[in-house]
């Protein structure tokens, strides 16, 4: 049990960046050049914008549901496929809706890194 | 409606979540192991995981109690509850992963670099474990009442004795497994019955169900619906981000991306999961008129294979989904009590020992089990909504400014959880113990989450702006470390 104190270290402090290789761009972003600053900055600012992006959708395409059925309560009435349309759309059809755009954030994210990435280790 | 299939069923389920947790026990031998399965768990493993823990009581019984008592309206619960994995996935995931945090204080050191800002957290931490918690102990309660005819308090001690057990001996490294395990049993024991009684329906000629306009259509004869229906879609859609025994688990992902790819399979299997609820609390007007009646809606579950589909099939599927709510006690409760012993022993009782970890778990599990004792007329689903309207107004905006804004200062953290989380705490005890409310006060107290959530903000952003000055100097640094690709680090030893 004598590991246990050097253990409990690690888990909080893991993952701290400490690049051992000396690549010009990484060090510029360790070491919070201007550069580097404006870089990751950069990188903040498009992932934040994406995330704000794919939230509207789901704040106009789900969230403004109960809206529409308060205004226009004609709407609530309708049926599809012999299925009640609020019923249909907030049982079923919202779980896929939410995994697409879960989806399409995995993947536009992951672009956005692999190109930062590609930015930051171009020589 | 006794069942005497049910008891060897909740045995074996018993058994089987202490036998793995046992197996896990074997490979638990540091600190690192015991608290977060020294981080080598795969996403599948590790998203099946997070939905097992996830999926509680109120997803596996309230939740179709709710759409039978309520109708439409209340569909915005599971679909909330699906979504927050999203909000999540957007804002969270991956930055959070890379923080390295472990717990809410964790990050609230790390990323603010105060001390005293961790003793704050942890309180919030261990008021939504618990309130979170009580139910849960409820729901085991209830079920062993309504299928076994067992005293309520053996329910509670069985699930609460047999959790703090599992997590005081066996750490986090066997509830992963034993988590995953339960998340596929919960979908076949809820999923199963229903291609029975559809079957079943089917067969008698679809007889037509009966649907009162209120309950068919939304916003139907609901004082401030629309209000309430909003302050629900901010409480569960924002609200999942700050649980607690959510926010553990990402720590065993094995960087940003993993944990981004982990919440995305996590949406889908909560998806999934949550087709289920909505058909039994529809067919549950047909073949179970009656629990409307009595207002013992959060048995429908439980009680519909009996009653629609009858002998020994229908006791058998009967059985099968009582075996898969006592999954749910157990794996939720597991989580929850790993997550309230986690920050008790780091944080108040120890420094985080594996000894300190196994007495944390044994209060932790002790205090929601005597509360869930004094509280059996406490509405289920309802405490569970506030326990998400707590998290939505002080850890989401916690975690969704810390993680993308630059300036949030330590008191201006302070300041908007106490306002926020502190509001949202006050209507939970109102609703709780105080007066019966009506009108708007009842509203606003019983859904606080479309005033509480925005005034966190609010406050946070404010004060923050006015204590400039305190910005940690580190700031740059930090988010370099939030959301720096993790091929960037790919030579930092993991």
């Amino acid at each position: 049990m004598s590991e246990e104190k050097p253990q409990r270290v690690r888990i909080v402090l893991a993952d701290i960046p400490r690049p051992s290789r000396t690549a010009a761009t990484r060090t510029e972003l360790t070491e919070q050049t201007h550069v580097g600053d404006a870089l990751v900055r950069g990188l903040v600012r498009a992932q934040l914008a994406l995330a704000v992006r794919l939230t509207a959708v789901v704040a106009i395409g789900l969230g403004g549901l109960p809206l529409l059925f308060a205004v226009a309560p004609v709407v609530a009435d309708q049926r599809l496929f012999g299925v009640s349309l609020p019923w249909l759309l907030l049982g079923a059809l919202a779980y896929p809706f939410l995994f697409a755009v879960g989806w399409a954030y995995v993947r536009l994210s992951t672009r956005a890194e692999r190109d930062f990435t590609d930015l930051v280790e171009r020589p | 409606m006794t069942n005497s299939y049910a008891v060897p069923a909740i045995v074996a389920i018993t058994l089987v979540t202490v036998v793995i947790g046992a197996f896990g026990l074997r490979l638990a031998r540091s600190t690192s192991d015991f608290l977060v399965a020294s981080r080598e768990v795969s996403p599948h493993w590790n998203a099946a995981a997070i939905s097992g823990e996830y999926l509680s009581a109120a997803s596996f019984l309230g939740v179709a109690g709710l759409i039978l008592k309520y109708g439409v309206d209340v569909l915005w619960y599971p679909v909330g509850f699906a979504a927050g994995y999203l909000a999540l996935l957007l804002f969270v995931a991956a930055p959070l992963r890379r923080s390295g945090a472990f717990t809410l204080p964790d990050f609230c050191q790390l990323r603010l670099g105060a001390p005293w800002l961790r003793k704050l957290a942890t309180a919030f931490v261990i008021f939504i474990g618990w309130l979170y918690l009580v139910p849960q102990l409820q729901g085991a309660g209830l079920t062993l009442r309504a299928v076994t005819g067992a005293h309520y308090t053996l329910g509670v001690f069985l699930v609460a004795g047999v959790v703090t057990a599992n997590v005081a001996l066996g750490g986090m490294r066997s509830i992963t497994y034993v988590q995953a395990f339960q998340y596929w049993l919960k979908l076949t024991a809820l999923a199963v019955p229903v291609i029975f009684l559809l079957g079943h329906w089917q067969r008698q000629g679809q007889p037509p169900i009966p649907t009162p306009t209120e309950w068919l259509l939304p916003l139907v004869g609901e004082e401030h619906g629309l209000f309430a229906t909003y302050s629900l879609i901010l409480a569960t859609f924002l609200g999942t981000m700050g649980l607690p025994h959510v926010l553990v688990r990402f720590y065993t992902n094995s960087d940003g991306a993993a944990a981004r790819r982990t919440t995305l399979v996590v949406l889908g299997l909560v998806g999934l999961f949550y087709l289920f609820p909505t058909i039994y609390g529809v067919l549950g007007r047909f073949y179970t008129p009656d629990l409307v009646a009595t207002g013992e809606t959060d048995t429908v579950v439980l009680a519909l294979p009996g009653a629609a589909i009858g002998g020994l099939a229908g006791e058998l599927l009967g059985a099968l989904v009582a075996a898969g709510a006592f999954a749910a006690f157990l794996s939720t409760s597991s989580g929850l009590l790993t997550a309230v012993a986690g920050v008790l022993s780091t944080d108040v009782l120890g420094r985080g020992s594996v000894r300190s970890f196994r007495w944390s778990a044994v209060v932790a599990g002790a205090v929601p089990a005597a509360l869930a004792l004094r509280v059996d007329a406490l509405d289920v689903s309802q405490v569970v909504g506030l326990a998400f309207a707590v998290a939505a107004s002080s850890f989401c905006p916690l975690l969704v400014l810390g993680i993308w804004w630059r300036g949030l200062t330590d008191i201006g953290a302070a300041a908007g959880i106490m306002a926020g989380g502190g509001s949202a705490v006050g209507a939970v005890l109102v609703t709780v113990v105080g007066p019966p409310l009506s009108g708007w006060a009842a509203t606003l107290v019983e859904q606080p989450a479309a005033w509480t959530v925005p005034l966190a903000f609010t406050v946070m952003v404010t004060v923050s702006i006015m204590s400039r000055r305190r910005v940690p100097a580190s700031v740059g640094a930090i988010m370099l470390r939030l959301h720096a690709p993790d091929a960037l680090r790919a030579d930092t030893p993991r």
